[in-house]
């Protein structure tokens, strides 16, 4: 809701000064190209404020953002978000997939000068998994009965049956043991003043303002060329455009309309770099299919091919996105680009609805079957105003095919506990993020519709859930990539959702900074070798 | 006087019990536990790891449980610690943010009387003048403009296009360097904007409200017997009148007193400011109940001193009500 009324009168503010718009501050321009030198510091800004440093106990993206530059973790996602090594120099699969050995790189340092070890590892998996630390990420370390060190530099861990998103879970930062064994992790000190083994160091944080980092120079991978990371907490996304503008932040992640309407002015061009790649999530229209309305699956069919994706990418997101046919991200590995959906056709949805037995009109347009119209409520949470002008749109298309649509807009936790949790749905238009791993167990296996479980709206397809079951108990890849490619078909034919669009991330980054080139997993992975060269050095 | 005064101290502790009680029950009433904000559509979180994080904060022991052991603590000016993950004591979250919205609120404040009240005393004493009505437009074009809108736009036009002040924030980066002098002149050019359109957003009411008193009491009789006396229209409208006028203005100022540590979330989140308003925003977002109970109980104990404060200075203003007959 705010976002909206705030975009909307960032417009009328750009229309009230149009006028004067030729008078773009002036000053030197960076230099587009130079040899990489080392310090400089790169201000970014934050809509929300880091809640605690240890990651571990932080649910919010702000503070992994921040733990991502100090902490590392055993494996990382590379360029191609393909898993490589990072604390661990390497590891091993035991051939029945059980157990996973990993050799520790040599040399590592705490920021605080004490030498990294496999305790390190251990402890942090314990407190991981402790029931007394609040921490939302014990579920995939809970799958594994065994973890041991035997020898400072290795680290063992072994699962009852093989689970193939295991692997990605040792992503996680590790702790340092020395600083934390024996304490409350609650009440550490180091959720405020971190100790990591990352690129940069911890050395202030203003609550409320701005959180700084420093470079690390004994950083295992050599140490960062940026030499500080201002972190400024800036809640609201039009001052934080217009302090990008005016100097005063170097990177952001803009808007649609920002990112087509506002950056067009020849200083802007010069000024920054704009980048543009999919981002790792997708918008849906889900059906409730415990509603005997969508127990159908032809009226499902029938809603996907009356809806116009292209439409709505150009409506809602200026054309900053792509059509999603599946729960996976274009170009990943898992993604099955053979697929094919319904795409928009109204004849054919008519057609659909038709053979479902929805013939007959009422007085208003709208089908009628045994003497009930087909009208439902599609919902959506307050404050994405993405979500409700798709279901405008969605809402005026199916009107063109006789289903009577009625929206209705809910504030975020009463949406969670008074409509997803207790089922009272018809429709919803949610977004999930996409993982790297391509598990799809929590949301879509027919185990999962508990209360408060994420396959909200009760798919049960044995096949799904055995293609899910083997999909996660294999390491081979082309073994994974068949399950999941026929899931998508699956899908596709039977349109569980309404798969709608994947946006696209829009970073831009003060232009006096190099080396930075965007790959599929975006432009952040490399960040330690960015640079600003000598001459174009501000701070 | 005295006995006046320890009722009201009296009354101030049921007042404040009831308080307490009701803030404690509607936040409970919203839909959403911390937990749930917390960890809502994450694939990652079983129903184990959310039973276990509500054990962490008791939300697991029945309300009035809760309740009782959030009075207990109170009682020895605990305020507990917040649900938030960084599970920081509330009192340092409010103790970090209030003299920030505190010393800008009282500037604001100060502003706005010493503007205000010439305004009001001017357009009483020039009546349905052409000046008059500028007056009136102009404050209410300041109470209707949407801040948000005014504040983005000043931003733009100073911060962006003519460059002289800073956006948003409190201090440029690198102002720990700066020398006294330069640091405090660095943070007053922060601070130019919002004050500058908190005041004008607030004029309006206080400035009618001056205006109306003032013409109230230039219409008495002994406005007309100081004028048939010879006196200056200065010393009339000055010594006479305003004397009394200021009196309900007096009982304003009182009011203002909670207002002063409250803040203003749009304001604080536009321009970065990390005030109570936002503080307070947040802990209801996330449903940090010990932050927002705090918060609420600071405001509370305010407000009923507020009333208090102003009940006193009025009663030592008005002679009629300290001599007990009001």
């Amino acid at each position: 809701m705010r976002e909206r009324w705030l975009s909307g009168l960032i417009l009328l503010l750009f229309v009230a000064l149009a006028s004067c718009n030729k008078s773009e501050r002036s000053g030197p321009l960076p230099p587009k190209t130079g040899k990489p030198a080392y310090g400089d510091t790169m201000v970014t800004g934050s809509i929300g404020e880091p809640s605690t440093l240890i990651p571990t106990l932080a649910s919010d993206s702000a503070s992994h953002e921040v733990a991502g530059l100090i902490y590392n973790g055993l494996v990382r996602y590379d360029r191609n978000l393909q898993l490589e090594g990072d604390l661990a120099r390497s590891w091993d699969i035991s051939a029945d997939g059980l157990v996973m050995t990993f050799h520790l790189r040599r040399g590592v340092k705490w920021h605080d000068g004490r030498d990294f070890t496999s305790r390190d590892v251990l402890y942090s998996y314990r407190v991981t998994i402790d029931p007394k630390t609040p921490t939302a990420y014990a579920e995939s370390f809970k799958q594994v009965i065994k973890a041991e060190a035997p020898d400072p530099y290795t680290f063992r861990v072994t699962y009852a049956r093989p689970y193939a998103p295991a692997l990605e879970s040792w992503g996680m930062s590790i702790l340092p043991a020395h600083l934390l064994e024996g304490n409350d992790i609650t009440r550490s000190p180091l959720s405020r003043h971190p100790v990591g083994t990352g690129p940069y160091r911890f050395r202030e944080w203003v609550p409320g303002q701005k959180l700084t980092l420093e470079f690390n120079p004994d950083y295992y991978e050599g140490r960062p060329y940026i030499n500080r990371y201002v972190y400024r907490i800036i809640p609201d996304s039009s001052t934080m455009f217009m302090e990008l503008k005016a100097g005063g932040v170097d990177m952001m992640g803009l808007s649609p309309v920002q990112y087509q309407r506002e950056t067009g002015s020849t200083r802007f061009r010069e000024g920054f770099g704009k980048y543009r790649y999919p981002a790792s999530a997708y918008t849906y229209l889900g059906y409730n299919l415990k509603n005997p309305l969508f127990s159908d699956r032809r009226v499902r069919q029938a809603i996907t091919s009356a809806i116009n994706k292209d439409e709505i990418i150009h409506g809602v997101l200026l054309g900053m996105g792509q059509i999603a046919h599946g729960p996976y991200k274009p170009g990943t590995l898992a993604f099955n680009p053979g697929i094919k959906d319904f795409d928009y056709n109204p004849e054919r949805a008519k057609r659909l609805l038709a053979e479902a037995g929805w013939k007959e009109k009422n007085g208003a347009g709208i089908l009628v079957k045994d003497g009930k119209p087909f009208q439902f409520v599609i919902i959506t949470n307050q404050g994405n105003a993405e979500r409700a002008k798709t279901l405008q749109i969605i809402q005026q298309r199916l009107k063109d095919v006789g289903i009577e649509v009625k929206p209705r807009i809910i504030e975020w936790a009463a949406f969670l506990s008074q409509y997803i949790d207790k089922r009272n749905f018809d429709a919803v238009i949610m977004g999930w993020t996409i993982g790297q791993d391509p598990d799809l167990y929590d949301v879509w296996h027919s185990s999962k519709t508990g209360p408060k479980e994420l396959n909200f709206i009760g798919y049960s397809n044995p096949e799904v859930d055995r293609l899910l079951e083997e999909g996660r108990s294999t390491f081979d890849w082309r073994k994974r990539r068949r399950s999941y490619f026929r899931i998508q078909e699956i899908f596709a034919e039977d349109q569980p959702y309404t798969f709608l669009y994947v946006p696209d991330a829009l970073p831009v980054v003060n232009s006096r900074f190099q080396g930075i080139e965007p790959a599929p997993a975006g432009i952040r992975y490399n960040f330690i070798r960015w640079y600003a060269p000598k001459e174009a050095q501000i701070y | 006087m005295t006995n006046y005064l320890i009722k009201r101290l009296l009354m101030m502790f049921p007042l404040f019990l009831g308080i307490t009680l009701i803030t404690f029950t509607v936040i409970h009433l919203a839909p959403g536990e911390p937990v749930e904000m917390q960890t809502a559509m994450s694939p990652k979180v079983s129903a184990a790891a959310r039973e276990r994080m509500r054990t962490f904060y008791g939300l697991d022991k029945p309300l009035h449980v809760q309740y009782l052991s959030w009075l207990k603590r109170l009682s020895v000016l605990d305020f507990g610690r917040s649900f938030a993950p960084d599970n920081r004591p509330v009192i340092d979250k409010i103790s970090e943010r209030i003299p920030i919205t505190l010393s800008l609120s009282i500037m604001a404040l100060i502003i706005e009387f010493c503007l205000a009240i010439p305004i009001g005393i001017f357009a009483a004493t020039h009546q349905d003048t052409a000046l008059d009505k500028g007056i009136t437009v102009f404050v209410f074009a300041g109470f209707a403009v949407p801040t948000f809108w005014l504040a983005l736009l000043l931003m733009y036009l100073f911060g962006v296009k003519l460059a002289w002040l800073p956006i948003s924030g409190l201090h440029s980066l690198g102002s720990e360097s700066f020398g006294a002098i330069r640091w405090f002149w660095d943070m007053l050019k922060h601070l130019l904007l919002p004050i500058i359109i908190a005041t004008f957003g607030s004029l309006a009411g206080l400035s009618r409200y001056m205006r109306s008193t003032m013409l109230e009491v230039i219409r008495q009789d002994y406005i007309t017997t100081a004028r048939a006396k010879g006196l200056t229209e200065r010393s009339v409208i000055f010594r006479h009148a305003l004397r009394n006028a200021l009196l309900p203005v007096i009982t304003l100022l009182g009011f203002s007193l909670p207002g002063l540590i409250g803040g203003s979330v749009i304001f604080e989140t536009i321009f970065a400011i990390p005030g109570m308003g936002q503080l307070f925003y947040m802990g209801v977002m996330s449903r940090d109940y010990p932050l927002v109970m705090g918060i609420l109980v600071i405001g509370a104990l305010l407000t009923l001193v507020g009333n208090l404060l102003a009940d006193i200075s009025y009663a030592f203003a008005d002679p009629r009500i300290r001599h007990g007959k009001g």
